[in-house]
């Protein structure tokens, strides 16, 4: 279970998360849409440990992870996040892509390694470019790649930073298509996106992010329905 | 004579004039060598970029010559050339043909990616407006590449007036030379190098600077 | 215009001697590039994680060697450091300078490489549970060697090149023993002229040799 409790951001004098309250329970997908500069990427940076946090707490299984004490390289592997930005190791291909990490931060044996890693290509379709560098493949198959990457880990967590918005349109079907094979089979995720069918489609709930605030979480019939805030409502109009 | 001086006891107010004077003498050789050298790169960097099989088979080959032995060795070779050849030339003589061709060969590179970084498409725009060959180039590809490589440019001829020092080995008295001798007869090494390297340093710096900062603000 | 008589019998005759020199070239230069490789580096990465004294130190290391000529440097490391009572062997003073000068230009290299890695790269290595050590050795390293491995080529080049300036200290590299036999026998231009041709044939395998093991080392 990942719990968050009044999470506060500033970058400088810029406060960008103003006292975020939210719990996301095992096999829970959640959805968080809302305009950009709404916060919700620098969320999913505090839950990784990836940015600093000024007040409150992130709770991830049990652990605190800003504490000072919390080991974030474990914490880490509980949480798999893919960005925007794909982000392939652009020097190894695809299969040692997958299999490094595995090998040098779970201490995996080699062979063990590209076990895994070929297993989670399978998983996400890619099987069949396994020894491809990340310069042959398209910016959808470098996305599924980076899905297989932190899957590779076996988290218990998949955190997805708008991950189809750099994507040319014909490309993000696939990747969206692999995230909600992951949703059914049962992996707990967050997911920040623009998408707002896979939003309404495939989410548990979604929550509505505004200048830093939490406006609303509910379930994707209340949220695109029957929207609380005038925020939600003015969003939805924008994006529809 | 100074108390401070006094310490470096054999070096005088002449001496400083000494090397004064050789500090002329390098930026005379420098200047003279880039400016022919770059006059001559250009011409070389365009007929290498046309690509004509004479350019390509002859010049190419002749230009990575003067790139793959080192200065030194082109200058002793060339100085004691030339004399076979009939022609007398003094240390200064042949260190100004050498350096020229040696910023030519560099210069040659330079040039034609300057011209390769302009693009087909541009050239063509310019030829539909009914631009002749010769007006394309100097209004067209001049400025636009000419700015591209700029930076490189300087490099190379910060390069030159740096490896200008080499014609030392001919008995030309620049500043590096200048220096020695000095080192020779008043012992005073430190001193000396000191003052020789702040000369180059304080031409070299500010320039490659002025060039970085012109590169960086050109990218944005 | 030819009426002078080229021998080449001498040099023939030497040519062992020249070739075992040129050995002696390749030693020095391939040493003082490592020696450069690993100070370059760390000079790369304190000029872009580190401020202060340390910073000003790499910073004047980069631009003293960027901004001087390398005979002057070679001169630095020959009489300047006599002035302390330090006196190398010409070896040292040749491996000193090339060294000194190598790690300064190569740092620039690396710190632009490091520049031109994405942040990105660092965050995603670090977010599958890497430490900073190894998404620094297994992620972003390898990465910019592949940016910097034309530039390390041609400062190889640039070295072997550089290291015939050994022959105004005293050392009997290829150009030093060139000069020796050179004046012995006074075939100056028949000695240069074999010596610009073992250099040119050096160049040209260090480039081939560089681009066999580039196709080898990447493969993307």
């Amino acid at each position: 279970m990942i719990q968050i409790r009044d999470l506060h951001k500033y970058f400088g004098p810029l406060h960008v998360l103003k006292g975020i309250n939210l719990e996301v329970k095992k096999g829970e997908v959640l959805s968080v849409i809302g305009s950009s500069g709404s916060g919700k990427s620098t969320l999913l940076y505090c839950i990784n440990g990836l940015e600093t946090i000024q007040k409150g707490d992130i709770i991830v299984n049990d652990i605190h992870v800003h504490a000072k004490q919390t080991n974030l390289n474990q914490v880490r592997q509980k949480m798999g996040m893919v960005f925007q930005q794909w982000n392939s190791f652009p020097h190894l291909t695809a299969v040692e892509n997958v299999a490094l990490a595995p090998k040098i931060v779970k201490g995996k044996s080699k062979a063990e390694a590209r076990k895994i890693a070929l297993s989670q290509l399978e998983h996400v379709g890619l099987l069949d470019k396994v020894d491809a560098y990340p310069n042959a493949l398209s910016g959808g198959q470098q996305q599924r790649l980076a899905i297989a990457r932190a899957l590779a880990m076996e988290p218990d967590y998949m955190l997805f930073d708008e991950a189809t918005s750099a994507l040319d349109p014909e490309l993000v079907g696939e990747v969206l298509d692999t995230m909600r094979l992951l949703a059914e089979e049962g992996m707990t995720m967050i997911c920040v996106t623009h998408e707002m069918s896979f939003a309404r489609d495939v989410s548990d709930r979604v929550a509505f992010f505004h200048d830093g605030v939490m406006e609303e979480i509910g379930s994707p019939s209340q949220i695109f329905g029957a929207p609380q805030s005038e925020h939600t409502r003015k969003f939805l109009a924008k994006v529809r | 004579m100074e108390p401070s001086l006094s310490f470096f006891s054999d070096f005088n107010i002449n001496d400083f004039w000494f090397l004064g004077q050789a500090a002329v003498r390098t930026l005379w050789i420098s200047l003279l060598s880039i400016s022919l050298g770059t006059v001559l790169g250009i011409f070389f960097g365009w007929a290498l970029y046309e690509g004509k099989l004479a350019a390509t088979l002859t010049l190419a080959p002749l230009l990575d010559v003067f790139r793959s032995v080192p200065l030194i060795i082109q200058l002793v070779l060339f100085y004691n050339f030339a004399p076979i050849m009939g022609l007398n030339l003094d240390p200064f003589g042949s260190g100004v043909v050498i350096l020229t061709i040696y910023t030519s060969a560099l210069v040659a590179n330079v040039a034609r990616g300057g011209i390769e970084a302009v693009g087909k498409p541009l050239r063509n725009a310019a030829r539909s407006l009914g631009i002749s060959y010769w007006q394309d180039l100097r209004y067209i590809v001049f400025p636009i590449g000419g700015r591209a490589v700029f930076p490189a440019w300087v490099g190379v001829a910060l390069g030159v007036m740096k490896d200008s020092a080499l014609v030392s080995v001919l008995g030309y008295v620049e500043l590096l030379k200048a220096s020695q001798i000095l080192i020779t007869r008043t012992q005073e090494p430190f001193l000396i190098l000191i003052v020789a390297g702040a000369f180059y340093f304080a031409l070299s710096y500010p320039i490659s600077r002025y060039a970085a900062n012109l590169e960086k603000s050109w990218a944005q | 215009m030819f009426d002078y008589n080229f021998h080449w019998r001498p040099v023939l005759k030497t040519l062992p001697d020249l070739l075992d020199a040129a050995l002696l070239t390749l030693e020095v230069a391939i040493l003082a590039m490592l020696i450069g490789i690993v100070i370059g580096l760390c000079l790369a990465l304190i000029r872009l994680h580190m401020k202060g004294s340390l910073y000003w130190f790499a910073t004047s290391w980069v631009e003293l060697a960027r901004n001087t000529p390398a005979l002057f440097q070679l001169f630095f490391f020959g009489f300047g450091l006599g002035a302390f009572g330090l006196h190398l062997s010409p070896y040292l003073i040749v491996l000193t300078a090339l060294s000194f000068n190598c790690a300064g230009y190569l740092a620039e290299n690396f710190r632009g490489g490091f520049l031109a890695i994405p942040e990105t790269q660092m965050r995603s290595a670090r977010s599958l549970g890497m430490t900073a050590w190894q998404a620094y050795t297994r992620i972003v390293i390898p990465q910019v060697f592949r940016i910097v491995y034309h530039p390390i080529t041609n400062q190889i080049v640039w070295c072997v090149l550089m290291s015939s300036l050994g022959m105004l200290v005293g050392f009997r590299e290829l150009s030093g023993e060139t000069q020796f036999f050179a004046s012995r026998t006074f075939r100056i231009f028949e000695y240069f002229a074999a010596t610009a041709v073992i250099y040119y044939v050096i160049v040209k395998l260090i480039l081939v040799a560089s681009r066999i093991l580039a196709a080898r080392l990447f493969r993307y």
